[in-house]
Parts: structure tokens; sequence; C-alpha cells
């Protein structure tokens, strides 16, 4: 399978400050591609570096078979681009900024507005075809947004941070039209720092934290990578409790609420293996959950921190 | 296709965008020509008729001084429109919109060239207004069809000119607010000039900025294609500047529009 987007040794620095510090990425055609960082880790700086925006210290770049350094033109004719703030015209009514992009992509006239009605009514956006940009709420701009960006029929499409400050139910609709579009089979690239949509969106992961990628995989091979899947264990009083932890003696007790948690990955034969101990003691927990590592875990033991943006800046 | 005829293509199509907002918001439109206006009624009503006498020495007054005054106020309409050109430029800058079209397989220079087409048409008709103002008011050219036409090509050439200058303040400013700060200086030209009253009528020092600088030649070829006063070289003087003056803002516009491409 061939590349569709091939990255080596990316770097760039703003002053003093660098900002990415060598980057690999490589995106097979047809596959939603996830970059993860929290802010400030070089998302939006490597989206802009690959759609030709910026130039690159350093590093190596094809896009859709098409040199960054030599070719951006040919870069540009295959990609389609939504940013972080909204790339719209809020002096044009949604049906002309779709028209306005079908004329720069020399579709024609007809073939053009033909295009934009399309994407009009794929994006549920004909009933405010007509009214100026500037009235849309969050969720419709994003939508108008992303319809203007696939105009142009794009083979590569970069998304950077195409939830952020949406509501729920937007994200969702949002997700929806990502997923429509690799199953067209075109490629994208996203950046995010919920875990979630990476975790729920992309077939490949690429953690980046301070302008390096500190993992790179799959959401399941990440989470393998990481320790934090635990069984957690409830008994009905402190004294169960004190004997249930002096036979499981790895197991970290809190009498807060009377939990055990005993290490484990969550596999079935560490569940038996649990119950039988248990059995052979006598003691019976009251609520027993398994809780396999999330993204958040693998957030935390790849950078160190615990300062993940989920919760504080949705 | 050839890239020139992309690029034709693609100004168009900037054209149609750029004209498009000015119909949507044809108060910007007529704004520009708001302030030439105030101060058309202002300088003919209130010191027309001491200025007209000033001038003409004899029997015009009000009358005269309208006809003195109209180039200058024309000019000043010109500037003011740069204005407008500037903050629009700036606005697209800044908005994520240029994003989008920077990441897309079209000519680069055309949204500059779409803004400054858009601009010289919106100003013409600003100029227009103006115009149609003065001669509601009094104001008799006593021109011929040909000295017409050499008068629209005039102007259409300063409008040109400054335009580019303009669209580079505008690709240059941070803000909006700067954008519309920096070309303000040129609103203020037409007075420190030939505009309001004759250079010879200044002390030593500012008559020499009057007679040295862009707009009075411009507004001595205004007023003698209009009114039938002594155009000499200013014609030639006129042409040469408005090629400085674009060739000037053309560079550094251009410049300035791809360097931001390093940020």
């Amino acid at each position: 399978m061939t590349a569709a987007i091939k990255a080596t040794g990316l770097r760039k620095s703003f002053g003093d400050t660098v900002v990415l510090n060598g980057i690999d990425l490589y995106v097979p055609r047809g596959t939603i591609f996830a970059l993860l960082g929290p802010n400030g880790a070089g998302k939006t700086t490597t989206v802009r570096i690959l759609t030709t925006l910026i130039d690159a210290d350093a590093g190596q770049v094809e896009v859709a078979g098409h040199d960054l350094a030599t070719d951006p033109g040919g870069v540009r004719a295959a990609i389609g681009v939504t940013g972080q703030f909204s790339a719209v015209d809020d002096k044009l009514t949604g049906r002309e900024n779709l028209i306005l992009m079908a004329d720069l992509n020399h579709l024609g006239k007809t073939r053009g507005r033909r295009r934009a009605d399309e994407l009009l009514d794929r994006f549920d956006l004909r009933e405010a075809a007509g009214r100026l940009a500037g009235t849309y709420s969050g969720g419709m701009r994003r939508r108008l947004d992303l319809a203007m960006t696939l105009v142009g029929d794009p083979q590569v499409i970069f998304l950077d941070e195409p939830t952020t400050g949406l509501d729920p139910r937007s994200r969702r609709t949002m997700w929806q039209s990502i997923e429509d579009l690799v199953a067209g089979g075109v490629t994208v690239l996203l950046t995010t720092q919920y875990l979630d949509e990476a975790d729920r969106l992309a077939d490949q992961i690429a953690v980046l934290d301070r302008g390096r990628l500190v993992a790179q995989g799959s959401a399941q091979e990440l989470k393998r990578r990481v320790p934090g899947g635990h069984i957690r264990l409830r008994f009905g009083d402190p004294t169960t409790l004190g004997r249930a932890a002096h036979v499981l003696d790895d197991a970290v007790a809190r009498d807060e609420d009377l939990s055990l948690r005993v290490p484990g990955d969550g596999s079935v034969q560490a569940l038996r293996d649990l119950l039988d101990r248990l059995d052979a003691t006598g003691l019976r927990p009251e609520e027993l959950q398994v809780h396999t590592p999330d993204l958040d875990d693998v957030f935390l033991a790849l950078t160190g921190r615990t300062d993940t943006p989920q919760e504080t800046s949705r | 296709m050839s890239t020139l005829s992309y690029a034709a293509i693609d100004s168009a199509t900037m054209l149609r965008r750029n004209l498009r907002h000015a119909l949507r918001y044809p108060s910007l439109t007529l704004s520009v020509a708001g302030m030439p206006l105030i101060f058309l009624l202002l300088f003919v009503y209130v010191f027309g008729g001491a200025l007209g006498a000033g001038i003409g020495g004899m029997s015009g007054g009000r009358t005269q001084y309208l006809s003195y005054v109209t180039p200058g106020i024309i000019l000043m309409t010109v500037a003011s429109g740069a204005i407008t050109t500037s903050v629009a430029v700036c606005v697209d800058m800044t908005d994520g919109i240029i994003g989008r079209f920077r990441t897309m397989p079209i000519a680069r220079a055309s949204l500059l060239t779409g803004h400054v087409i858009g601009s010289v048409i919106t100003t013409m008709i600003s100029t227009a207004i103006v115009v149609g103002v003065a001669v509601a008011l009094g104001f008799r050219p006593d021109a011929e069809p040909l000295e017409w036409v050499a008068a629209v090509g005039v102007l259409a050439m300063v409008t040109f000119a400054l335009t580019w200058l303009s669209v580079a303040f505008g690709v240059f400013a941070k803000t909006p607010e700067s954008a519309s700060n920096l070309p303000l200086p040129l609103s203020l030209l037409p007075m420190m000039g030939s505009g309001f009253v004759p250079t010879d009528s200044m002390p030593a020092g500012l008559r020499w900025f009057a007679e040295y600088q862009p707009f009075t030649p411009v507004i001595e070829t205004l007023r003698g294609l209009l009114t039938g006063t002594a155009i000499g070289h200013s014609a030639a003087v006129s042409a040469a500047w408005c090629a400085g003056i674009a060739l000037v803002g053309y560079a550094w516009a251009k410049t300035r529009f791809n360097r931001s491409r390093t940020h």
C-alpha cells in the first residue's frame, strides 16, 4: 500500500523555541490518522507544514506522492484543509462560500453549482444555504468549513482539531462525517486533544508531546503498552477488607470506600485466578470491577504528566 | 490551460467575491464618499465665499471656489477609498480564510489582484458620487468629451497606484485598526498640496513640500482637464508618481504576502 503522507525528520523552531524536534509520520492511504497531544505539543505546526502553509527547517515530506519542497502546487491540488479557526467567508452565504470554492477549483459554472448543492444536502445545510455564514452556529460553521474543504475532491484531508468547541451532538455528527469520508477512500489526518476522539476514529494514533512523537500505534496497541489495568474489589466491612488485603499481598487497599485494587491485565485467566484465591479463603467481595487501561492511562504513562486536557477544556 | 489564464480566472473569482461584499455592504462604498462630501460642503459653504474671493480675486466667490476645490475633494475620495481597501485586505489576512486560500492550488497573487481591481471599481463609484454632488451644488466643468475620458483615465491611474499601496498597508498591518491608520495621512495630502488653496499662498517650507508632493500634479492635471486651467508638465509628473507608487506598493505587498509563509 502506498503512503498518503510520509514525513521523516521534521523539524521546526520559532526563534529559540523548538516546536518540532524530529517527527516521522507514515499514513497509509484510506486510513484515519490521529495526532494526539496537549495544547502546545506541535500538532498545529505539523499540520501547517504538511499543508504547505509554512516551511519546515528540516525534513522530507511527501503528500499524495508529491514532494512538499519541490512540488507544493501538486500537494495543494491533492489536499483539503479544515483549520482550527474556521475558514469561511462570513460575508457570503453558505452556498456562495461553496460556489467560491468550486470556482477556485475551476469546476465550471454548472458542475460547480451542482457540487455546491450536493454538499449542502450532505451536510444538512440546505435550509441555511441562503443565509450569511456569519450568522451560523458553531456546528453549522464547522460543517460548512468541511463541506468547502471537500469541493475539490481532495485525496488527503487535514482536520486540525475538528471538534474543539462543539457541543456533544455536533461532535457526533462531525465524527460520522469523518468516518463517511474514509469510507469513500480518502485519507484523513486529524489532530485532537481528546483521547476518546482518537480512540473512536483513528486507525493509527501518534502521541505528540513537546515536539516529539512519544508513541505510535493503534489504540489497542497503545493501551497494551501501559500498565494501569486492575481489578477493583469492594468489601462489606473493614475486617473483611483487611483479611483480603492480607491474602492478596500485591493489592492496594483503600479504607475510605472499602475497596481493594488488584493489579492485572483484565484477562479472563487473571480474573479466574483471583476468584479462585478468594474462594479458597471464603472471602466474598460485594462488588467487582475490571478496569482496562484507557488512553488517559496511556497519556499519563507516556508523558509522565496527568494534565491531559480532556476534562478541563471541553 | 496556461498558468497565466488560471491566474486571470482566479483573480476574476476573487474580484467577484469582493464585489459581492461591496454590494452586500453598500454603506462601506458610501462611507468612502462621506468624509470628502463633508469637506466639500464645509469648504464651499463655510469658507468658500472668502477663499473664492482670495483665489479669483473677483466675481466668482463661492461658485469659483467650488470649481477650484472639486479636484482636491476627488483626490481625497481616492485616499479615503485606500483606507477601506487596506482594512479589507488586513481582515482577509488575519482571518482563517487566508489559510484556506493558501492551501488551495490557486494563483497566489489572485487574492491581492482581486482586491486591487475591486477597490479601483468601488473607489471610482465613490468618486462619481462625489462629482455628482459637486455638480448638484453648481460645479460646471467645461471639459470636452476627450478631456472627460482623459480625466477618468488619470483618476483610474492614481486610484490604481494608491490601491496597490493600501493593499501593501493591509498585508503589512497586524490588526485592522492599524490597517485603517496607515493610509490616513494620504487623506490629508490634498490639503497640503494645491487641493484647497494655491501653493503660492503658503509659507516657504510648506510650499516646497506642497509643490513637490505627488498629489499636487495629479490635482493640477484633473483641474486642467475639468476646468481648463494650465496643465503644463503636471500630467507627465503625475504619471511618473503613479507608476512609482504602484510599483512600490506592488513589490511591498507581494514580498510581505509571500513572507508570511515562514511563520
